[in-house]
């Protein structure tokens, strides 16, 4: 393309031959108002109020739109000569007796000044400006909307008005319709609780705050890309060109020196236990939905608001749903007594809610937690020792104070309370997650009763796990609070470096080993070792074992027919000797 | 020179073993040119007299086999072990039991009473049950007394070389005896005592061609169960073989037959007791974590004695179930 010399305003600029007015008025800095522009998008020029005066060098001048008026060499424009003004002002007030004053173009009629359109002021809300059908043919690529009919019937919808299959739900036309004739339906203001986990997000985002690496990622689902091959508006925007559409998942084989498995928990889901009636009633939440609901960047923005809105008037907060049960998990989670507590003193904190904690026993056991205990009392906060028994709703008599009802006993008082609340929050347990099972196979670790992964000894060595070179961090390895985590995560990152920068490193002289000689390749004990360390050399017929990943269990020892597999300082014949010693 | 002296002896055994020598075929003519025959009840006539006649250590090489069950097999045993140079325990029997180890599970008199009143077969209204001694007009006849417990040769008497087999393959005997022809000839030294002639260090599995994978069982099967794949290892189609804890040097006939290895060749060379090994190994890939599951796949196994010791019972660490 050859470079053309233009002017506007009198500011010379040196452009393309044929790119538009508009976007050299852009760069440099003269603003043209638009309303049916938009940079991505081929222009259109249906509203007109982007007119312009042209004029070349012989003094001839015409009005045009910038959004489509190709530069070519010595064309002079000028954006604000008074028939640049009257040209944009019938322009406004064309559309004005058409469409109803949304917000756009009233500011534009200030701008103007244009009081009071000529032609009066129309009822529809749509301009005619095609942002939406162009938005959805040229970017979107769904084809959904269209105009229809013609002259004064001409309107934007979809085929046939029937309700369109191409529509991907994408949003894009409500997003760029200039005066708000599309709308996209909101859920008329409420909260639902069940999807504050959902918070606003893009199909292109970072997806969470700490996530490593602190990047953005396509999620497929929503992308319009993927749903139509259209859109890649991303891609067109972004200056160091890294969207890549054709990224797909790899798997990668690294090697590593150390394994940290810190996998985690799940939450216990309270739904099975019937009488607290989650997923039933709006306003019984998980511990986690609470906790999501305060955070800052929550739906509600940290402000702790019922299904409808309001504050609730009070609030009990449940212990121990799930944990100390002996119909679900018999072990204490150990950081509920204390996130139940600082929930007591958020909500002190953010409204005027009355607090009801209802508990089996207080385990404030950790550094500076019984002291936080004793300042939740001073805050007003109702403490009953006994377990919630029964959510129900609240008859009509308890209007007032509550729309829920908790059940419970009072152990200390020894009676049977009925307390009306607004929201109850339901402590429930850590509980080992679905594949932990999984990650223990494929880890060769084991799991306990509960699911929670087992550390080679509880007392002396609870970091590390039965195969060398494997740590456990976190509650994987059984409840813990944040300062326990951290604390066996350093730990755990310390035993890693320790082997990384060992260079060799110490085995067991324990261990089995085959003796070639009298291995004859049944492949009975290749099935066998918990540890993965038996292979078969389909060459020369025999098994091998892997002395680094061997722990001397001895169950291939047992199993090898032929006695070929012998396992270190105990041997048959060592055991033999015992046991004749021993009856000697 | 003085050809060197061979003796063939058998004890309680059913003579498959001597069979099994003269399944040589024409090799046969070579031992015979070799050796001098001194004692081979089963196929001429010697008395025991004539070995009782010899110099001590005349013999230079007797193949002995059939397991010790009576006074008669342990005096024979001693005596050729008197006046042989070299004793070998020939066969399953000698060597380990075999079939007549079997025995051991009862008691002499549960045996007897089986076999001369009870058994459905016999039709014995006196009740008369062999004595070791009776008397008839001519004067007292003897029999030589049955043991109550069948030994093996080596835990009778001193035994030089064991040849494994129920019975030894005659490639093997052939072999074992042109090696010893060999090493007579050429005055070569003899293999360390103790040597187990005509078979590997090695199980069965290394001579059985069948492709093996990792085993997982969830049933036993009985061999006329099913028509074995006959390319896949027996054991991992749920057939009972004894091949992994059997010694090699049968060259894997049966298996390869497509039947399962009874185990005749004897424990290899590490392992002290056959029977409780293939037992551990077989528990070991039984495919499943259910207690309730295991026993029931464990009961598929029938007759486990007769399946895991069919040979080896007089010399394992089993003692008997009947006192």
């Amino acid at each position: 393309m050859e470079k053309v010399s233009i002017t506007i305003d009198g500011k010379p600029i040196e452009v393309e031959e044929g790119s538009y007015v508009l976007q050299a008025a852009e760069e440099l800095g003269i603003k043209i108002p638009t309303l049916c522009y938009y940079e991505h998008m081929t222009p259109y020029a249906a509203c007109r109020i982007c007119s312009v005066e042209a004029r070349d060098g012989k003094g001839w001048t015409k009005i045009v739109t910038a959004c489509n008026y190709p530069a070519w060499d010595g064309l002079q424009i000028f954006t604000d000569t008074p028939r640049v003004i009257t040209a944009r002002k019938v322009n406004l007030e064309m559309l004005m007796s058409h469409c109803a004053p949304a917000p756009v173009l009233q500011e534009l009629a200030d701008e103007l000044g244009v009081k009071e359109p000529r032609w009066g002021i129309g009822t529809d809300t749509c301009i005619m400006c095609g942002l939406c059908v162009r938005i959805c043919d040229e970017v979107v690529g769904a084809h959904a909307l269209t105009f229809s009919s013609r002259g004064i019937d001409r309107e934007v919808s979809t085929p046939f008005k029937l309700e369109s299959e191409d529509c991907i739900l994408c949003g894009a036309c409500a997003r760029y319709c200039p005066t708000g004739h599309i709308r996209m339906t909101d859920t008329n203001g409420r909260i639902l609780h069940s999807e504050l986990t959902l918070g606003p997000n893009t199909a292109i985002s970072i997806p969470f705050r700490q996530a490593i690496p602190n990047a953005p990622r396509i999620d497929p689902d929503y992308c319009i890309h993927m749903a139509t091959g259209g859109c890649k508006l991303c891609s067109k925007v972004c200056p160091k060109e890294c969207i890549n559409y054709e990224d797909k998942d790899e798997f990668e084989e690294l090697e590593i020196g150390a394994i940290i498995i810190a996998t985690g928990f799940q939450d216990f889901d309270p739904t099975p236990m019937q009488q607290f009636g989650y997923g039933k009633y709006p306003n019984v939440l998980s511990s986690i939905e609470f906790e999501q609901m305060n955070n800052a960047a929550s739906p509600t923005d940290g402000k702790i608001l019922m299904e409808n809105g309001e504050e609730p008037r009070s609030i009990a907060i449940l212990h121990c749903i799930g944990s100390r049960d002996e119909d679900h998990h018999k072990y204490c989670s150990r950081v509920c007594c204390m996130y139940a507590l600082k929930f007591a003193h958020l909500v002190k904190e953010k409204t005027n809610a009355e607090v009801y904690q209802l508990y089996i026993d207080m385990r404030t056991f950790g550094k500076g937690y019984e002291e936080f205990y004793q300042r939740i009392l001073t805050e007003g906060v109702n403490v009953i020792r006994g377990k919630g028994g029964e959510i129900v709703p609240a008859p009509p008599e308890y209007s007032s104070e509550g729309n829920l009802l908790v059940r419970c006993e009072d152990t200390l008082i020894g009676k049977f309370r009925e307390i009306p609340v607004d929201m109850v929050i339901l402590c429930t347990a850590l509980e080992a997650r679905g594949d932990a099972e999984d990650i223990a196979r494929k880890f060769n670790i084991s799991t306990g009763a509960d699911g929670w992964f087992i550390e080679a000894h509880p007392k002396l060595a609870p970091v590390s796990t039965t195969t060398e070179g494997v740590f456990l961090a976190g509650v994987c390895q059984g409840p813990k609070d944040i300062p326990d985590t951290v604390a066996q995560g350093t730990a755990a990152a310390a035993h890693s470096i320790r082997l990384l920068n060992m260079g060799e490193v110490l085995m067991d002289a324990a261990y089995a080993e085959i003796v070639e000689e009298f291995c004859s390749g049944c492949r009975i004990c290749n099935g066998l070792c918990p540890y993965n360390a038996i292979t078969f050399d389909e060459e020369k017929k025999v098994s091998e074992i892997n002395s680094a990943l061997c722990k001397a269990c001895g169950t291939c020892v047992a199993a090898c027919p032929t006695g070929a597999i012998k396992a270190r300082h105990f041997t048959d014949d060592q055991i033999y000797a015992q046991i004749e010693g021993i009856l000697a | 020179m003085a050809k060197p002296k061979l003796a063939i002896y058998w004890a309680a055994s059913c003579g498959g073993c001597d069979i099994a020598i003269l399944d040589i075929e024409e090799k046969i003519l070579d031992v015979a040119e070799f050796f001098d025959l001194v004692f081979w009840p089963c196929a001429m006539d010697f008395k025991y007299a004539d070995v009782e006649a010899m110099e001590d250590k005349s013999i230079t090489l007797t193949l002995f086999n059939g397991a010790i069950r009576s006074d008669e097999n342990y005096r024979i045993a001693q005596l050729l072990r008197k006046k042989s140079v070299v004793l070998c325990a020939f066969g399953s029997c000698a060597s380990e039991g075999c079939i007549p180890g079997l025995a051991n599970l009862c008691n002499l008199d549960s045996i007897l009473d089986y076999a001369y009143i009870k058994s459905p077969s016999v039709n014995n209204s006196n009740k008369i049950i062999p004595q070791t001694k009776t008397k008839v007009p001519e004067g007292e006849l003897t029999i030589p007394r049955l043991w109550n417990t069948v030994r093996t040769l080596p835990q009778v008497v001193d035994v030089d070389y064991i040849i494994p087999g129920c019975p030894p393959q005659s490639d093997q005997i052939i072999e074992v005896l042109t090696t010893i022809i060999d090493i007579l000839k050429n005055d070569k030294p003899l293999p360390e005592k103790g040597t187990v002639l005509g078979a590997t260090d090695k199980s069965v599995c290394d001579e059985c061609t069948r492709e093996r994978d990792i085993k997982k069982i969830t049933k036993f099967i009985r061999p006329y169960e099913i028509i074995p794949d006959p390319d896949l290892c027996l054991l991992e189609q749920g057939i009972v073989c004894l091949g992994p804890a059997t010694r090699s040097g049968c060259g894997a006939k049966c298996v390869l037959a497509g039947a399962p290895c009874r185990g005749c060749y004897g424990k290899p060379q590490n392992i002290r007791d056959q029977g409780a090994k293939m037992i551990s190994a077989l528990a070991s890939v039984i495919d499943s974590t259910d207690p309730e599951e295991i026993e029931r796949i464990i009961r598929t196994v029938p007759d486990p004695i007769g399946t895991f010791y069919r040979f080896s019972l007089a010399d394992s660490m089993l003692r008997r179930v009947q006192i």
